[in-house]
């Protein structure tokens, strides 16, 4: 049976961080109906602990909700939302073209800012219809007219009739229902078609296995139908179709047809074979081809993760599977080190991705991890003509069986405004950027385009382009190609020790300059012994940088009395747990976050 | 057993001093010191052998002297108080006239303790102190007078501004005056006092506070000039001539059994009669603590105290020693904390002589990194 079309809304809401995208969506869903105030936990879409607090979406939600329009009729919302971040850029556009509009909100108070443009035209190449919404009026700062213009005059779209609210205290966000319902377009489709639907997400759950996320283009799929996913080829047979409620799924088992957005399960244990941006169709009548856009996406970033007290490492293990099952992008696999035992090399989207898998780790898992500096994937072609991808530093052949080396090169677009051209463009320069092209979208912003090595960003790229820039440059990349390079392994010795889980590649110019940083950032981080530390940067045998943690000189309570004794004997506990979280080596104990610290090296 | 008896009161709080203490009026006194007396009368341990009794503050001289006579009397009565017992009162300069110090002295005061902390005047008013250096070379002199044979004074190093150089200066004027002990601490920026908020980890002068090495050169010059005029170190902070050290003190050290009486006062007793547990409670920090729970108690097992007898026995320069660690404990120290020993014997930090192991030097600067391995 196929759904009435003109009565379906398929929309996200993009918006520059914090401008109140989840805030809105709250409103939305309360707004039509679905859910009252109190049954409400704030921000529904955000699901994850960790997603409140960054207050940025990691995994695409979806919710349906129905709004009795002014016209009388009712209408399906889906409202899709989308992460927030380049790391998972892929799984945006992904999101994006799963829909017909997008709801572009602007604070009042802040006006346009980098992110909004970005996600103006990211989702204007998927030939969304954006319209605005200027939030936030509420504010004492609020100007709303100055925001219309500016949106007017930036990004060249009608704001003068934009709905002006304050999705905190809920100040006409009907105007934002109706303005769904006039401004953007219906889907469109044929539901006796061959099926196609886009996977935009999906998500394991132990009862059902694999919920996989769908926007049907074209075609009908019901309980019973035998699907297959266009590029793994993965078949399995449809359990359940249907739609999302607010943090729940409603079975529809009259099934989905052209032009709606809902979950079908079928029995997957693996999001392995659901991978985003795939096509479902049905194996008894295919379609003839995949929707555009699907894309493999492949792990960019390597590092280590072990347990810091070595009996969890089956812990860890069991967590590392567990998180693998939602996350199809997540890749580990077994390894040792010596300085830090038994543990995993594993592999990230990017350094975002890194991060809150950690956390995810050390939160939901309850696990204590070091983690060693991400690398990227080098090719090594060896002098015996063989070649071999290097995930870890350590693993790297010694220098006489290298024939040469090969680094990934990203192609990056970079929207930033005139006044921090010349800053943007220094700090591509400091990173090995090959200049590319710049154009001028508007008369104060321009495009430029770089061409850069992956390890050069993976670190703190972001996060020196945001503060070069103030906050108004964002940033896009895709892997575009493996390029010969002079690259150098850099050990790192502390007390005439190598730690080998510190040990990375880099680049042969900027290897003195990056063995100095570790070397003074590692003496921060090291505590005072008893005796000197010297702490070195080494290539092969060669000494390139050296500093010295100097002998701790003073330890010592001067009073000790009666009273005193028990409150003191505290406080050498605690200094005694502090030394509990660091990693001993011979002698020397070196804090867990001197790991993840010396990744952090842009002075700027 | 020791006897400790708090004085909560001060003319003046000190900018550095997070002792328990207040600047109060007459009728907070009457019922502090009414309900000291009940107290030492409810205690259960009537009849009890007293070595040593300590008034400490707060400054206990700014208090009426009958007050601090009438406790002690009343200690007397209660205990068996040795007829030779250490028997000290702090008391600030600018709070002591004669005819106080003469009454001290026939009520059985033995020792004196003279909160100084600098000879330099500017220093002192830095510190928030309500005497010059004068007026302590007044209290100094009537104390003798008054025939005080035992009289210590306390002195602070390492506060900002002060360098060796104007630290040997201040010390050189008060042992000038010979005091038979001093002790001699390096500052300490204590949490919740307006030190704190100048010179804490947060406050705007933190960067006048003198280095480790610089605060490490004035304790150096400290040990050093000791010797010279004839001191004998015998704790980290501790200084006396021959036969002078202060009993009382070293009864904490030696893990003696102590009552504490009044605020903020802590007790520390044997639970059995093999001394293999014991209790050290701390009673809260304000003019209610009777009705108080206590600001901090800690019941210790054998390891508990095993860990403590190192903790506090090597603070003193003698140390402690294999034989009174067996005698007290029934083990063997090379057993419990040999490993331990052995390893920070190599970085220099103790030494083990036969059956004694003390602190370097170096040793106590550092020592908390090797209390820490006892907990």
């Amino acid at each position: 049976m196929a759904a009435d079309l003109s009565k379906i809304r398929n929309f996200c809401i993009i918006a520059h961080i914090d401008h109140g995208k989840s805030t809105l969506a709250d409103r939305i869903i309360e707004k039509t109906g679905l859910l009252t105030a109190r049954e409400m936990q704030s921000q529904v879409l955000d699901n994850m602990d960790l997603e409140r607090e960054r207050g940025i979406t990691i995994k695409a939600q979806a919710v349906r909700t129905i709004y009795r329009a002014k016209d009388g009729n009712e209408y399906i919302f889906n409202l899709i939302d989308t992460p927030g971040h380049v790391d998972f850029n892929y799984e945006v556009s992904r999101s994006l073209a799963a829909c017909d509009g997008a709801i572009l909100v602007v604070d009042a108070a802040q006006g346009i800012e980098a992110q909004t443009l970005a996600n103006v035209y990211l989702a204007l190449d998927h030939d969304l219809e954006v319209f605005p919404v200027i939030n936030k009026i509420d504010l004492p700062s609020a100007d709303p007219e100055g925001c219309a213009k500016e949106i007017e005059d930036v990004i060249g779209i009608e704001a003068m009739d934009a709905p002006r609210i304050s999705a905190k205290t809920g100040e006409n966000v009907e105007d934002v229902l109706e303005a769904i319902v006039q401004n953007i377009p219906a889907p469109v489709g044929d539901s006796e078609a061959p099926l196609q639907a886009l996977i935009f997400d999906s998500l394991y759950d132990s009862y059902k296995g694999v919920i996989v996320f769908v926007r049907i283009k074209e075609g009908t799929v019901k309980p019973g139908d035998r699907i297959r996913m266009m590029a793994t080829g993965a078949e399995a047979d449809v359990v359940e179709t249907g739609v999302f409620g607010a943090g729940q799924f409603i079975p529809y088992q009259e099934g989905l047809s052209a032009g709606m957005v809902g979950y079908i399960t079928a029995s997957i244990k693996n999001v392995q074979d659901t991978r985003v941006g795939d096509t479902v169709t049905l194996a008894k009548r295919p379609a003839k081809e995949p929707l555009p856009g699907y894309k493999r996406v492949q792990p960019m970033v390597y590092c280590g993760m072990y347990p810091a007290d070595g009996a969890h490492y089956q812990d860890l293990r069991d967590a590392l599977e567990k998180l693998k099952l939602n996350d199809a992008s997540l890749f580990f696999e077994p390894e040792t080190s010596v300085a830090l035992g038994f543990g995993f090399r594993c592999g990230f989207l990017g350094l975002l991705h890194l991060e809150i898998i950690e956390e995810r780790l050390e939160r939901e898992y309850n696990l204590d991890l070091v983690t060693t500096a991400p690398s990227v994937v080098y090719k090594i072609h060896k002098t015996d003509g063989t070649e071999i991808d290097l995930t870890n530093p350590t693993n790297m052949p010694p220098a006489a069986e290298i024939d040469y080396m090969e680094e990934p090169f990203v192609a990056a677009e970079i929207i930033v405004t005139s006044e921090y051209i010349g800053s943007i463009m220094e700090l591509c320069n400091e990173r090995r950027g090959i200049y590319k092209s710049i154009e001028y979208i508007e008369t104060k912003r321009a495009v430029l385009k770089y061409d850069l090595p992956l390890n050069e960003i993976i670190y703190d790229f972001y996060d020196a382009l945001k503060s070069r820039s103030r906050g108004y440059a964002s940033f896009d990349y895709e892997l575009k190609e493996y390029v010969r390079s002079e690259l150098v392994k850099l050990d790192i010795l502390v007390n005439h020790e190598e730690i080998d889980a510190l040990s990375f590649i880099v680049y042969a110019g900027s290897a003195y300059e990056r063995g100095r940083r570790m070397c003074e950032k590692l003496k921060e981080e090291i505590p005072r012994h008893l005796f000197e530390i010297p702490i070195q940067a080494a290539i092969g045998s060669k000494i390139i940088a050296r500093e010295t943690v100097k002998a701790v000189r003073k330890d010592v309570l001067a009073k000790c009395y009666g009273g005193d004794i028990t409150r003191k004997k505290k406080l050498l506990e605690k200094q005694e747990e502090g030394k509990k979280r660091m990693r001993t080596f011979g002698n020397v104990e070196i804090p867990q976050s001197a790991f993840m610290s010396v990744l952090k090296l842009d002075d700027n | 057993m020791e006897i400790y008896v708090h004085i909560p009161f001060c003319v003046q709080k000190c900018l550095y001093c997070d002792f328990f203490s207040r600047t109060s009026d007459e009728s907070v006194k009457d019922r502090y010191f009414r309900d000291l007396e009940e107290e030492i009368r409810e205690d259960g341990r009537t009849g009890s052998y007293v070595s040593s009794v300590f008034f400490g503050g707060g400054t206990p001289s700014c208090v009426p002297e009958e007050r601090i006579i009438e406790i002690l009397d009343l200690l007397k009565e209660k205990y068996r108080v040795d007829p030779a017992a250490e028997i000290t009162l702090e008391a600030n300069p600018g709070t002591l006239t004669k005819k106080k110090l003469k009454l001290y002295q026939e009520a059985g005061i033995s020792r004196l303790s003279l909160g100084l902390q600098s000879a330099d005047d500017k220093v002192l008013k830095k510190l928030g102190r309500i005497h010059d250096f004068a007026a302590f070379e007044e209290s100094f002199r009537l104390a003798r007078e008054a025939g005080f044979t035992n009289i210590n004074v306390d002195l602070i190093s390492g506060i900002p501004g002060q360098d060796a150089k104007s630290f040997e200066k201040s010390m050189k004027r008060v042992l000038k005056l010979g005091p038979e002990h001093l002790s001699v601490y390096s500052l300490i920026i204590a949490e919740n006092t307006p030190f704190y908020a100048l010179y804490g980890p947060e406050g705007s002068l933190k960067e006048t506070l003198p280095s480790e090495e610089e605060d490490r050169e004035q304790v150096e010059m400290t040990r050093a000039l000791m010797k010279a005029y004839g001191y004998r170190q015998y704790e980290i902070s501790n200084y006396a001539r021959p036969g002078a050290e202060c009993r009382h003190n070293i009864g904490y050290w030696t893990q003696e059994e102590y009552i504490g009486f009044g605020a903020a006062a802590a007790s520390f007793y044997y639970t059995d009669p093999e001394k293999t547990k014991a209790e050290r409670v701390k009673h809260a920090e304000s003019m209610d603590w009777r009705k108080l729970p206590p600001e901090e108690k800690e019941e210790l097992s054998l390891s508990g105290l095993m860990a403590e007898y190192m903790i506090l026995g090597l603070r003193m320069n003698e140390g402690v020693t294999g034989t009174k660690f067996k005698e007290m404990f029934g083990r063997e120290m090379k057993d419990e904390y040999g490993h331990i020993l052995d390893r920070y014997e190599t970085y220099g930090v103790v030494k083990q002589e036969g059956d004694r192991v003390f602190l370097t030097d170096y040793g106590q600067d550092v020592c908390n990194l090797l209390f820490e391995e006892f907990l």
